[in-house]
């Protein structure tokens, strides 16, 4: 018998770290385990004891590349406890800071992260030697996502806008008409990102995956939705713990999740929101997602990278009809006044769904927060992954073959950091 | 396409480094988008593991180093991070003074593993979330949670000129004044850090009718006693008193003090 273990130390363009460790025996992949070992920031631990208003601002710093989904999920699940709902224009502006971070974040994943496995490179700015126009032409889309939550969210990372009830101040209409030029210029050039990744050449393969996200009757979700999945569950956000659970392994600093009932393992983000809500993009995002030829549902994970640009293209028609339609409300906020309760909230990071609930005191008092990343929910599927989909690269030396299982996690953008909790590739060959 | 990255082979090496953190510091710097190539252009990118595979190599003339030491493999990293650097500049509060994390050195670390994991004894952290400049010779340290993006640029371009970076040291109010807003303190009684907050960020939350949180940390001869005062008359009581010192640079000394004084 012949085996071998390959391990990747610490795993690069991944926010985070983390490892891989993979066990060969015979030519077939026999385990592969994910490794976190970011170190413990223990949120829900600190949350408790503060205000209700406080939580926005730290449940931000859970992660710097998709603050505006911890600040969401929080103010949503925030507002569920007070009887509180959000509506109008205060609910537009939270949907437009979203597509702010899809653009920004996607973006940033697409070129700085992905496409260097693609087309051969260490990382973004390797690659801008040979394509400077390539990389430019994605930092300039990147940028203007960024500016949508610099005016929206008073700076693109953390922002210091958004409070529970709606916001601190409301942009002007025509600070925010002035942006739409420049959206219009980064959909055109976002219509082109499509067409360029949808031309790499993608590893043959399938999985057979069980998708979970947010689903709305008419809108691509960010805010609001009800969990659904490939396998017919559809459930309030409240209902959440009652299907879903975390729990802890040993290897690793984050806790990973899966679905009561049923022992497999699921997969949150753009692969799964697509595959479950395709019907309600847009239809310029739909034309672009026949012409880059991207099947209704996609379950090869490399070509997940191409759904990201769709993703993108939407999140920028979205931002202008928003814009298009924004009237300056009356009230930058509503007012809210404390209670007891305990509130729900599941959002849609660039990533995939994050799930927080608090228990809040008579005086608004965090008694205790329950807060579920996009990573920890993954985590269990990439292992997955990593077993079905690297045992094709086996041959391979050394070097290609942690290159293809890096490649293979980042396929799902893992945000290590945001799990409070990510990774390093051991490769066990015996 | 011409001329991207035709650096000259004594381009300064540059490293990335993280400790506990939400990578938000670093991110920063690909949030350049307009400065990123140009900065890649100036320096040799040689370790940035959120950017790039490239493998840690040999030794980097300037080093930034993102997150606070929270694990006892930590503390050593960094002693190994400082003997590779010719420069060391820390950037963000993570870093500067301990961070969100360091709430922790206020409670019982144990209790809160407890409370978030099922299994703390899979759990190794250290009791305390301690400042890199607690362990090792800091040459610079740029604060804010997160760091500004513009001081972070003058930061590296002051490096490579090699001469003392220019970021104020004065207080938030003065930016809101340079600015021209109206004190939200004075006009609207809303409760703000500006007085004894670190400039940095340009004045951002009252600018957004927002009290500042003191999120780039105490300025460099705060009267936080006094602007206590203020606040209780404003209907702080003890306890958001202790909460308002107690958020992203709870671990720095002025704004660790008077959040003991606030202490039952
Ligand atoms: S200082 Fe703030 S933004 Fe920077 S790494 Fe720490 S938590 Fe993130
Ligand atoms: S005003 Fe204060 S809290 Fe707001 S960004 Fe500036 S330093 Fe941070």
């Amino acid at each position: 018998m012949t085996s071998r273990t390959i391990s990747v130390g610490a795993l690069a363009r991944v926010e985070g770290e983390g490892g891989l460790e993979i066990v060969l025996r015979d030519g077939e992949v026999k385990s592969a385990a994910l490794t976190i070992f970011e170190p413990p920031r223990f949120f829900e631990a600190l949350m408790r004891g503060r205000a209700f208003t406080e939580a926005p601002d730290i449940a931000a710093r859970i992660c710097g590349i998709c603050p505006v989904a911890y600040q969401m999920s929080a103010v949503h699940a925030m507002e569920d406890a007070l009887g509180v709902r959000v509506t109008g224009p205060l609910r537009d502006l939270r949907r437009l800071l979203y597509c702010g971070e899809w653009i920004e974040s996607h973006m940033l994943h697409v070129h700085m992260l992905h496409m260097p496995d693609f087309l051969g490179y260490a990382g973004g700015v390797d690659m801008a030697r040979d394509h400077g126009d390539i990389v430019r032409r994605g930092l300039a889309i990147k940028k203007v996502g960024n500016e949508i939550m610099t005016l929206v969210g008073g700076r693109e990372i953390h922002p210091i806008n958004v409070r529970v009830g709606g916001f601190y101040r409301a942009p002007r209409k025509r600070d925010l008409r002035a942006l739409a030029e420049r959206l219009e210029r980064a959909l055109e050039q976002a219509l082109q990102v499509a067409r360029f990744v949808a031309g790499f050449d993608f590893p043959d393969c399938a999985r057979d995956y069980v998708f979970v996200s947010l689903r709305h009757a008419d809108e691509y979700p960010f805010n609001e939705g009800r969990i659904v999945s490939s396998r017919g569950l559809d459930i309030a956000a409240r209902d959440f713990e009652t299907h879903f659970e975390e729990f802890h392994v040993q290897r690793s600093t984050a806790l990973h999740a899966r679905m009561r009932h049923c022992d497999a393992p699921y997969l949150v983000g753009p692969l799964a929101r697509y595959a479950l809500n395709a019907d309600v993009l847009s239809p310029l995002a739909k034309e672009a997602a026949r012409e880059a030829r991207l099947e209704s549902v996609c379950v090869n994970p490399y070509r997940s990278i191409i759904v990201r640009a769709i993703e993108t293209i939407f999140a920028l028609d979205e931002a202008l009809r928003i814009i298009a339609r924004y009237e300056e409300p009356d009230a930058s906020c509503i007012a809210i006044a404390p209670r007891a309760g305990v509130g729900h909230a599941a959002t849609e990071a660039p990533r995939g769904m994050l799930y927080h609930r608090y228990r809040l005191e008579a005086d608004g008092t965090i008694a205790d927060a329950i807060i579920t990343p996009p990573t920890s929910q993954n985590q269990a599927m990439i292992e997955e992954d990593l077993k079905r989909l690297t045992g094709a690269f086996v041959h391979l030396p050394e070097d290609e073959l942690r290159h293809r299982c890096e490649q293979t996690v980042r396929n799902h953008d893992p945000c290590i950091s945001c799990s409070t909790h990510f990774l390093r590739l051991e490769i066990d060959r015996g | 396409m011409s001329g991207q990255g035709h650096r000259t082979p004594s381009a300064p090496r540059l490293a990335v480094w993280k400790f506990a953190s939400c990578d938000g510091c670093q991110l920063s710097l690909l949030d350049c988008e307009d400065e990123l190539l140009a900065v890649a252009q100036a320096l040799d990118i040689a370790y940035f593991p959120e950017a790039t595979r490239a493998p840690i190599r040999g030794n980097y003339d300037l080093s930034l180093v993102e997150g606070s030491v929270t694990t006892p493999h930590d503390a050593e990293r960094i002693q190994d991070v400082r003997r590779r650097s010719r420069a060391l500049i820390t950037i963000g509060a993570c870093a500067t003074s301990g961070g969100i994390q360091a709430l922790r050195n206020f409670a019982d670390v144990r209790d809160y593993a407890s409370i978030v994991y099922a299994r703390p004894d899979y759990i190794h952290t250290l009791a305390t979330s301690t400042p890199i400049s607690d362990h090792v010779k800091v040459d610079f340290e740029l604060r804010g949670c997160p760091i500004d993006k513009v001081q972070l640029i003058e930061v590296i371009s002051s490096f490579l000129a090699r001469r003392k970076p220019t970021t104020p040291s004065h207080s938030v109010c003065l930016q809101c004044k340079l600015k021209g807003n109206v004190c939200v303190m004075v006009a609207r009684g809303t409760p703000c850090l500006g007085p004894v907050t670190h400039a940095g960020c340009g004045a951002l939350c009252p600018s957004y009718d927002r009290g500042c949180y003191g999120c780039f940390g105490p300025a460099e001869t705060p009267n936080a006693p006094s602007l206590s005062a203020q606040l209780a008359a404003l209907g702080m009581d003890e306890d958001a008193l202790r909460r308002v010192y107690r958020t992203f640079n709870a671990q720095a000394e002025a704004f660790r003090e008077e959040s003991e004084r606030h202490d039952e």
